[in-house]
């Protein structure tokens, strides 16, 4: 291991709120790159894992805390330190040649050399033949190679990686990052060093030397996980499973969720929870999934996720969702029905709804309150904009407008509150 | 192509805010400057009438090319303006704030009342006086293209998508460099959709600015616009029909030398790629594409613009610097903008109190509210004439094809050209001219509630289509259920163009002449008309302003909130 390329220290993000205070997004971040080195960023949506990546890329200023590259600290775009984003971010009026060019030219580089050099990097990364394409002419894996090359031709120390495969299907996701691994391996690509966000917790043991675990609300580092396998690595290795194993242990462990209120032995929802945006409908396919066969009402989560062919920041949101509900809970990286969970699985349509109402209105307070705000007023009625505000003195903008957006499919299945979006009203009134 | 809205819709939470009054503040006393400047340099320019021009129809392929020129010039400004201006406005906050309140009102004032304050101002200005006056004639012009043109590109910049702004920046490409590979060809394809309408727009005007007239100084310049004039004064059906001939032909070579070119050449620039759609083709476009000496010929220019768009060898380090003295340079100019704002509102109000009285104030507006009658009543019958007719052609792209070019050629034409129909009819029946002369103002306008209208059509999706067909859901049902909600967004954003146009046109169709005959309607543009003619520079800047107040008030009272109604509820 050789010195360090990158070090981030004491890193810190707010924004402002509507009411004054701040919103972190970011908290306490600790990390640094040694030469040769991929490191992982996992996280959930909304951990603040991209927004650490654009702070080491200088294209945002941290609101405390440095980032410091090669001795230098960074509060620009630094030469030496290039991106490859999740949805390819290609010019779509430059051919590939051109895009790949582009960064060179920008360096004010001789154009033979930037010839030159662009078509070793088209070379390198199997684009050959495609040089005069446009990015629409390709498919999504032939545009993540372009990313690639334009962010290798400039030769950079580090290379920034924003779930870069996040945006293509199965099979080309997994050519794409055995190909780049390969290359990385045999030392063929001009880089030092890789820092990967990624959500997929299988594409983080199989590509990254470390993992570093994010919370949400605010990001911050809750742990570290070094992957000692050799690689390449084999999804099927146990000692690769059991690495999985225990990042969705860690994961899902009760002290750091941001559900997570005072002593209950389940996460409850306080008005300041920001509830996860999952549709009924998800939810009752989920329960009945779980209640069925092979499951009998308990699975393993990495299994569940594998099965199921969702992602981590599909399946949390559901099980988040379960467990507030008191359908199900977690607990070592399994997740298991509970006695109303199972009755909830049994039940048809509008017994289900009651059930669903009764469980809303005891353990969601927001429900609850929405219901009584509208009971209390003598035209049964109140405008959206009325919990909003409330909710925004809690929460950013935008996990204001998600709660709301989730209590409000929640409490229209089950029939606890209508909604009427033309004018923005909650109302008692289901139309008849 | 998604059409775009030419007023300013992003401030929704509230209707006026204190930008918007200084920017009122602002061209109000731009308007008095330049009014008080042309009323002392009044004198010695009055006699500049040279060799006047001829009807003789062998004149026109040199008067076309005259007017011709001067429209490319005024769009270069135009350019020019569009790229500073809107750059300016995009990228920087604190310029933002008045920069784009600014330039929603520079759109409501009228275009003619420019050319009524600015012709004298800039007479004086140039060294040779014909000069001058081709100056005053392309700013004219300028002020017919420039504005919506701005606010294409400003709206484009401001959604530039944030990956490929943040991958510029990862990959340190300069300002300069990015400007030219990233922010104007992802402007390009929507700007050049708005050098196509402000082409258009500006034919409607060009007529009134080569044969400028204010007060005793009169000023023709040779071009289709004054032989237009001349043929109109002279009574002369063969010259009218000339004009309209020459007209046509100079749209037609517009279209396939500049348009057609340009639109196949910006395809490449469009972000979002929508499916089943064939590229626009030109011949011009295949032709300079594939030639080999073309290609020589521009050869050297292209190395040097890629040279120019190198970033010098790392200087990097500056940027951070740089950024912090904009700041302390923005702060500075707004002292200055406010400085400015305090002059001109003293300006203004010598200027009110010397020459206009309170009673003024209450005869102007009332003729606004006599020409607004008129845009209300033919907006709404141009919209029940147009959408059902626009939904026919847009659901069928073979008539959208025949359709629109036609339809754009329409709204170039010059409303004076109707002057001899018109005003014969209208003195043979003995018609009231109130009535009467008020289809002239829709004329060049209502084709644009027809281009939206179609668009919004052949936008519906097939899918929807096809259930309604599925559910047998026909006559009025599928109007009401279907096709008018479908098209409501793009209609509104035609109604807005149109009726801005239709104030804008208001001066130019409430008063018409043929020969000896003189028509006049009541209303503010007919007032401004007058004024013009009688060079009473207070009445002019009154009528100006309360034109553009009216323009500004329903815009933010009636288009904007309709606006955002119909995309929340039925943008599909």
């Amino acid at each position: 291991m050789g010195a360090a390329l990158l070090d981030v220290h004491a890193l810190r993000q707010s924004f402002p709120r509507a009411d004054g205070g701040e919103h972190l997004v970011l908290d306490g971040v600790e990390l640094s790159l040694a030469q040769g080195q991929i490191v992982g960023l996992l996280g959930r949506t909304g951990s603040g894992k991209s927004t650490l990546l654009r702070l080491i890329a200088g294209l945002a200023q941290p609101s405390g805390g440095t980032v410091t590259y090669l001795g230098e600290p960074v509060n620009a775009p630094a030469p030496g330190i290039a991106m490859v984003f999740q949805s390819f971010a290609l010019f779509p009026w430059l051919s590939v040649l051109e895009n790949v060019q582009l960064g060179l030219e920008a360096l004010g580089l001789p154009e033979q050399e930037i010839r030159k050099r662009a078509l070793a990097a088209i070379d390198l990364i199997g684009l050959d033949g495609y040089e005069s394409a446009y990015p629409r002419e390709l498919s999504g894996g032939m545009r993540q190679r372009v990313g690639f090359a334009r962010a290798l031709v400039v030769h950079p120390n580090i290379l920034l990686m924003d779930e870069p495969f996040s945006a293509l299907d199965v099979l080309t996701a997994e050519t794409l990052r055995t190909d780049f691994l390969e290359l990385w391996g045999e030392g063929k690509l001009p880089i030092k060093g890789v820092i990967l966000v990624t959500h997929n917790i299988e594409e983080a043991v199989l590509m990254c030397d470390r993992i570093l675990l994010f919370s949400t609300n605010p990001g911050r580092i809750i742990s570290e996980i070094a992957v000692d396998l050799k690689q390449p690595r084999n999804r099927l290795d146990p000692r690769f499973r059991d690495l999985v194993e225990k990042i969705y242990v860690a994961m899902t462990a009760r002290t750091p969720t941001p559900l997570q209120i005072g002593t209950t032995a389940l996460p409850t929802a306080t008005m300041n929870t920001v509830l996860p945006r999952v549709s009924a409908n998800r939810l009752a396919g989920f329960v009945e999934t779980l209640a069925a066969a092979p499951y009998n009402g308990r699975a393993d989560l990495p299994v569940l996720a594998d099965e199921l062919h969702m992602e981590m920041d599909e399946l949390f949101p559901v099980s988040d969702a379960l467990q507030l509900l008191r359908f199900a809970e977690i607990e070592g990286g399994d997740i298991k029905l509970t006695e109303v969970g199972r009755q909830f699985a049994e039940l048809a349509t509008d017994d289900r709804k009651r059930l669903f109402q009764r469980q809303l209105l005891a353990y969601v307070p927001l429900a609850a309150h929405i219901r009584h705000v509208l009971q209390e007023r003598a035209n049964h009625t109140a405008p959206k904009s009325r919990f909003f505000d409330e909710l925004e003195d809690h929460m950013s903008t935008e996990d204001a407008d998600l709660t709301l957006r989730s209590v409000t499919a929640w409490g229209r299945y089950a029939e606890v509150f209508a909604y009427d979006d033309d004018s923005g009203t909650f109302s008692l009134e289901n139309p008849t | 192509m998604r059409a775009f809205v030419p007023i300013s819709v992003s401030g929704w939470a509230r209707l006026f805010s204190r930008w918007d009054i200084l920017a009122v503040l602002l061209i109000l006393g731009l308007l008095v400057f330049l009014a008080e400047a042309s009323h002392n340099l009044f004198q010695p320019l009055a006699e500049l009438q040279r060799q006047p021009p001829s009807l003789d129809p062998r004149h026109l392929p040199e008067y076309a090319a005259r007017t011709t020129l001067r429209m490319l010039i005024a769009m270069v400004l135009s350019l020019v303006f569009t790229f500073t201006y809107a750059t300016v406005a995009a990228k920087s906050k604190s310029a933002e704030r008045l920069l784009v309140p600014l330039l929603d009102i520079l759109q409501s004032v009228p275009i003619l009342g420019f050319i009524s304050v600015t012709v004298v101002f800039f007479m004086a200005l140039a060294p040779g006086r014909v000069l001058g006056a081709e100056f005053a004639s392309i700013f004219a012009i300028f002020t017919s293209q420039a504005w919506n043109m701005a606010f294409s590109f400003y709206q484009s910049l401001r959604t530039v998508p944030t990956e490929l702004e943040e991958a510029s920046r990862n990959f340190r490409l300069s300002p300069w460099m990015s400007f030219w590979r990233l922010d104007v060809p992802f402007a390009m394809p929507q700007l050049i959709w708005n050098m196509m309408m402000s082409m258009s727009g500006s034919w409607f005007f060009v007529v009134a600015s080569e044969a400028i007239s204010v007060g005793n100084t009169t000023v023709t310049l040779p071009g289709i616009g004054s032989y237009i004039a001349l043929a109109i004064e002279h009574r002369d059906l063969a010259a009218v029909s000339w004009a309209i001939g020459t007209m046509l032909v100079v749209i037609l070579i517009y279209d396939q030398i500049l348009f057609r070119p340009l639109v196949a050449w910006a395809d490449r620039f469009r972000f979002e790629q929508e499916p089943g759609v064939a590229p626009p083709q030109s011949w011009v476009f295949d032709v300079l594409r594939r030639s080999r000496i073309i290609e020589r010929l521009t050869r050297p220019f292209a190395a040097l613009w890629r040279l120019s768009l190198r970033r010098p060898p790392d200087k990097a380090r500056l940027a951070e610097p740089a950024r912090r003295s904009i700041r302390g340079w923005a702060f500075q100019l707004s002292v200055i903008v406010f400085a400015l704002a305090a002059v001109a509102l003293w300006q203004v109000m010598r200027f009110a109190v010397e020459g206009i009285t309170l009673r003024d104030v209450g005869a102007t507006i009332l003729l606004g509210f006599a020409t607004l009658t008129r845009v209300v009543v033919l907006i709404a019958i141009a919209s029940l004439i147009w959408v059902p007719v626009g939904i026919w052609v847009g659901t069928r792209p073979r008539a959208a094809n025949l359709v629109q070019p036609v339809a754009q050629f329409l709204a170039a034409f010059p409303a004076n050209l109707l002057f001899p129909i018109v005003v014969s009819a209208i003195v043979a029946w003995k018609l009231n001219p109130n009535i009467w002369l008020s289809p002239l103002m829709i004329l060049g306008t209502q084709w644009y509630i027809l281009f939206n209208v179609i668009a919004g059509a052949a936008a519906i999706p097939a899918e929807l289509r096809s259930v309604a067909v599925n559910l047998r859901v026909r006559g009025w049902l599928w109007w009401r259920r279907v096709a008018l909600p479908a098209v409501l967004p793009y209609y509104v954003t035609g109604a807005i163009t149109a009726s801005g146009g239709s104030w804008n046109a208001s001066i130019v169709a409430e008063v018409a002449s043929w020969g000896d005959e003189h028509l006049q309607a009541d209303g503010l543009g007919a007032y401004i008309a007058q004024q013009t003619d009688a060079g009473d520079f207070h009445r002019i800047v009154l009528g100006i302003a309360v034109m553009s107040l009216f323009v500004v008030v329903i815009n933010r009272l009636f288009w904007r909130p309709l606006y955002h109604y119909a995309e929340r509820k039925f943008r599909l």
